[in-house]
Order: structure tokens, then C-alpha cells, then sequence
């Protein structure tokens, strides 16, 4: 473990939190623009953090820890997850000590105590979140691991490091198995970071909703901690897919002079990603909750057909 | 391991081919199915210019330019066209779910694959892989035209399928004659705006263009 690895995993992680409100304003402020309003400015998410932290938490009756500690599961969980994606320089000191598999494992913790915190008070909208939330879960997860092997395959390796390694400082190589994982991918994306064709994130007003219904009973600054960690979570799909498919501009190990521009091209790539995210949200209706499946079996089935197109192609 | 970058590119055209059948195989809707049509006449049409640089076979520029006007926008145009003056904007009804057609998809193009196999052994390198792509998306094309209840649908589900069949062509043996293929987007033309006069006279007749109807043509 060299010093510069524990900085560029420092800077990393710091980066990650203080910038993932920023992205999740901007695809709000692109959303807006795209429906003809001028939205609330794209550093609307840091004042509604602010505002949560100054308030006084309430907590729902007959709340246990549970409830009280999920929202620092939640933050730590995405923190977690941001360091051990790949996003400036590759050399990640903690990257060995979880793969693709144990970073979607990452994610499924949080959502397994969302859900026990959202039953844990016992209204009838957080145990129906809580199981719509399982329920898309469930699905996005395989097509989420089968799509990773994809790149296994290319690699060899389920390290997103060598992975990205592979993708970005060798010979350039058209992959097309990569394709039908690019568009799962994107599929996966959007069902877990509840965004339209699956959730809607604008409202919680619906009877279709998901992700809001988990923390409706949220206040203060729980609530602050987890709209961060959902912030962070969409930033980490994105880095996700940014180191899968587009990681040209990576910088190499201890290669300091690289980190500039890398974060340059990292933080505008993340740009172009949130424009199309809003895009897409704003192209799509939602879709009816029993066609969530359906979206993700297809997400699952391209994954399947990526790999079998690697053993056809064999590139 | 190290194949040249244009072969890659035909690969990955291939393998956009087949995503675009399957997203037809999943779509629900028609006109977006239509635009899915224009987007496969598009990979087609790159794909075709892509052999034509790498064979050096310039009667394949002539064919890609020919299936850019014709399956990108003239036959889309047709069709969009047939459907609003049908105005029919319904969802389009498979006969079995979309999941289960999906599966039997997946399994149609490990038995392509399987099936192209054996001749990509003794073909050069370059067709190796396409063939079976080819194969696969011309089987999908066939599930649709099977699983759609609608006569547009089946339509668009045939002019798939002759896109499988050309792409097989151009890309194992590099291309048909120029004869051939002049003819062959003729026939493609003449049969469209035959079958755009059929669905008028389908739905003159049954007041439906459910091609279930048809099998009550017996008389009593």
C-alpha cells in the first residue's frame, strides 16, 4: 500500500460525498429544463441538507434502534461503496478487498435494513414500500452480477480495477458482448436508483411508490443522511458505469500529474450521464409496478446474451 | 486475440443487430417498433459500407447507400404512413407473454449459434461469428411474425427477417451480385406497398386487422 494510493483513496472518497449532491441537482435542474421550467438551481440538494441538519429529529412511536441506525448504515454502505469503484486513478488501496460480487453484496445490505427500518414502525406504507423495494431488488440484482461477468470475461478478473484496467490502458478492443451489458446496465441503473420507467423519484404522493414509502417516516437530519446516500448511490452507478464503459482518462498508478485531468473528464462525464439520465426519465412514462418484472427480466436476459455472444465472437 | 479493428466493428454491428431484434421481440408499441426497424436498416446499412472498405467490393457502397434510402426512410416512412391513415395506435398483442417469448428468444439463438457452428469452422475468420448472429436474428424475426396477432406487426416482423437475411448475405460471402441485390430492394419496396394495400383491404373486410379473422374464411 503506497502513499499515494491512500491519498488518491482519500481524495476519491471525498470527492464522492461532497459532489453527489451536486449530481443529483443537476439531473433535477435538467429535468426541469427539459419540461419547460426553470428548477430550483442545480445546489438546491446542499440547502435541503442544510435545512435537515437544523431541524429536530421526530421519531415515529414504537420506533426501535433499528429505525434510529439505518440511516448511518445507508450513508456508511454508499461510502463504502464509492471507495471501492475506480474513478480518478486505479490504484484503490481498499479495491482488493471486495470484487464486483461483494460490492453488489455492498448494495444489498443497505436495501435489506431500508426495508427492516421501513417495517420496523409498522405503517402500512413502509412494509409496502419495504416489499416493493425486495421485490424490485430481487429481479435487478442476477441481471446486475450477470452483466458484471460480462466483464469478468473480458478481464478475467471480477476486480473493477483490473477490470478497468484491462478496458482503458490496453489495446483498444471493440467488445461487443459489452454492448448488450451497456444497455442492461442502464436498465439495472434505473431500477435501482429508483428513477422513472420503475419509480418516480419527484413524489410522494403516489400509491406506486417505492423508494419514498421506505422513508416516509424519516425527519431531520436521518432523513438528510439518506437522501445523501441515495445522492451517492446514483454518483456510484454512474462511476460504475463510467469505469465499464467509458474509462478512457483514468489515471495510472501513482501517475499524480494524470488526477487533474482525470477528474476533469470524470466530473464531465458525469455531467453528460445526469443530462441523459433526464433524458430518459423524461422520454419514458412510469411503468405499471407488475411491468417492473418484465423491464428486468429483459435487463437479465441481455446480460445472458452478452455472455453468450463473448464465446461466439471470442474477442 | 489481436483481430484487426474493422472486424471488430463488423462483430459489434452484428451484435447490435441482435439487440435491436430483441427489442423489437420486446416491444409493445408500433410505431416504436417502427423506428426499431429504421435503427436495424441503419446497423445494416454501416455494417454493409464496413465489408464494402474492408473487401474492397465497391458494389457494396452501392448496396449500404441503397439500404439507407430504402429501410431507413423510405420504408419507415411507408409504414408510418399505412398506420396513420389506419389510425391505429393500439399496443401491439403477443399470443404468448413477452417474458416467455424472450426465453424462447434466448433459446432460439444458442440453437443458432449451435447450428452456425459447424460452418464457421471452415469459413474465414471474419464471417466465423456473423453467421450465427445473422441466423439468430432471422430466427427472432420468425417468433415475431409468429407471436403477433396483428397484420402491420407481421409485417414489420417479415421486413426484420429479410433484414437477418441480407446482413447473412453480405456478410459470409460478401455480398450478392449487384443484380441480386437491386432486385432484392426492389422486391422488398413492391412488397411493402403491397402488403400497405393488403391492410386496407383486410380491415375493409373484417373491420379488423386481428389476422384471426382470417380463419373463419370458410363458408357456411
Amino acid at each position: 500500500m503506497s502513499l499515494s494510493g491512500v491519498l488518491n483513496q482519500l481524495l476519491q472518497s471525498l470527492l464522492v460525498v461532497a459532489a453527489a449532491p451536486l449530481l443529483m441537482g443537476w439531473v433535477n435542474q435538467c429535468r426541469a429544463w427539459l419540461a419547460n421550467r426553470r428548477g430550483p438551481g442545480i445546489l438546491q440538494p446542499y440547502r435541503t441538507l442544510h435545512k435537515l441538519f437544523h431541524k429536530d429529529a421526530a421519531l415515529a412511536e414504537g420506533a426501535s434502534w433499528l429505525f434510529r441506525v439505518n440511516p448511518y448504515i445507508q450513508l456508511g454502505a454508499m461510502v463504502l461503496a464509492a471507495s471501492l469503484v475506480p474513478m480518478l486513478a486505479v490504484d484503490l488501496p481498499l479495491a482488493p478487498a471486495a470484487d464486483v460480487i461483494a460490492l453488489v453484496g455492498v448494495f444489498a445490505v443497505a436495501r435489506v435494513f431500508a426495508s427492516l427500518a421501513a417495517m420496523d414502525i409498522g405503517t402500512a406504507f413502509g412494509s409496502l414500500g419495504a416489499r416493493r423495494e425486495m421485490f424490485v431488488g430481487a429481479l435487478a440484482e442476477p441481471a446486475l452480477l450477470i452483466l458484471f461477468f460480462n466483464f469478468s470475461l473480458v478481464s478475467h478478473s471480477t476486480s473493477l480495477t483490473t477490470i478497468v484496467q484491462t478496458l482503458a490502458h490496453q489495446q483498444f478492443v471493440l467488445h461487443a458482448s459489452l454492448a448488450f451489458a451497456a444497455v442492461a446496465f442502464v436498465m439495472v441503473l434505473l431500477a435501482e436508483n429508483a428513477r422513472i420507467p420503475v419509480d418516480n423519484p419527484a413524489t410522494h404522493l403516489e400509491l406506486t411508490m417505492i423508494h419514498e414509502a421506505l422513508i416516509l417516516e424519516y425527519s431531520a437530519r436521518h432523513l438528510a443522511l439518506i437522501e445523501w446516500a441515495v445522492a451517492i448511490k446514483l454518483f456510484v452507478y454512474f462511476a460504475i458505469g463510467i469505469a465499464c464503459f467509458l474509462p478512457w482518462g483514468i489515471a495510472q498508478a501513482g501517475d499524480w500529474a494524470a488526477v487533474p485531468l482525470a477528474t476533469g473528464l470524470l466530473l464531465g462525464k458525469m455531467a453528460l450521464a445526469g443530462a441523459g439520465l433526464a433524458v430518459v426519465e423524461t422520454v419514458n412514462a412510469k411503468l405499471r409496478l407488475f411491468r417492473a418484472p418484465e423491464f428486468l427480466a429483459t435487463a437479465f436476459l441481455l446480460a445472458m446474451l452478452g455472455l453468450l455472444l463473448h464465446f461466439v465472437l471470442q474477442v | 486475440m489481436a483481430i484487426p479493428f474493422s472486424w471488430q466493428l463488423i462483430n459489434l454491428l452484428a451484435a447490435l443487430l441482435l439487440l435491436i431484434a430483441f427489442a423489437m421481440l420486446a416491444q409493445r408499441r408500433v410505431t416504436a417498433l417502427i423506428g426499431l426497424y429504421a435503427g436495424q436498416g441503419l446497423v445494416l446499412a454501416a455494417s454493409t459500407a464496413a465489408m464494402a472498405r474492408i473487401s474492397g467490393l465497391p458494389h457494396l457502397y452501392v448496396s449500404a447507400a441503397l439500404t439507407l434510402a430504402l429501410k431507413v426512410f423510405a420504408l419507415p416512412w411507408l409504414l408510418h404512413r399505412v398506420i396513420r391513415r389506419l389510425e391505429i395506435r393500439w399496443e401491439v398483442e403477443p399470443l404468448i407473454n413477452i417474458p416467455a417469448t424472450m426465453l424462447v428468444g434466448i433459446g432460439l439463438v444458442i440453437f443458432a449459434f449451435n447450428l452456425a457452428e459447424p460452418i464457421s469452422q471452415m469459413a474465414s475468420p471474419i464471417t466465423r461469428s456473423t453467421l450465427g448472429i445473422a441466423t439468430a436474428s432471422v430466427l427472432l424475426a420468425f417468433l415475431m411474425m409468429i407471436t403477433r396477432r396483428k397484420a402491420v406487426t407481421q409485417v414489420i416482423a417479415f421486413l426484420a427477417m429479410e433484414n437477418g437475411l441480407f446482413f447473412a448475405a453480405t456478410s459470409a460471402t460478401r455480398g450478392m451480385p449487384l443484380v441480386v441485390e437491386l432486385g432484392i430492394a426492389l422486391d422488398v419496396l413492391v412488397g411493402a406497398l403491397i402488403f400497405g394495400i393488403f391492410f386496407f383491404h383486410i380491415r375493409e373486410t373484417f373491420d379488423s386487422l386481428d389476422i384471426h379473422h382470417m380463419e373463419k374464411l370458410k363458408e357456411h
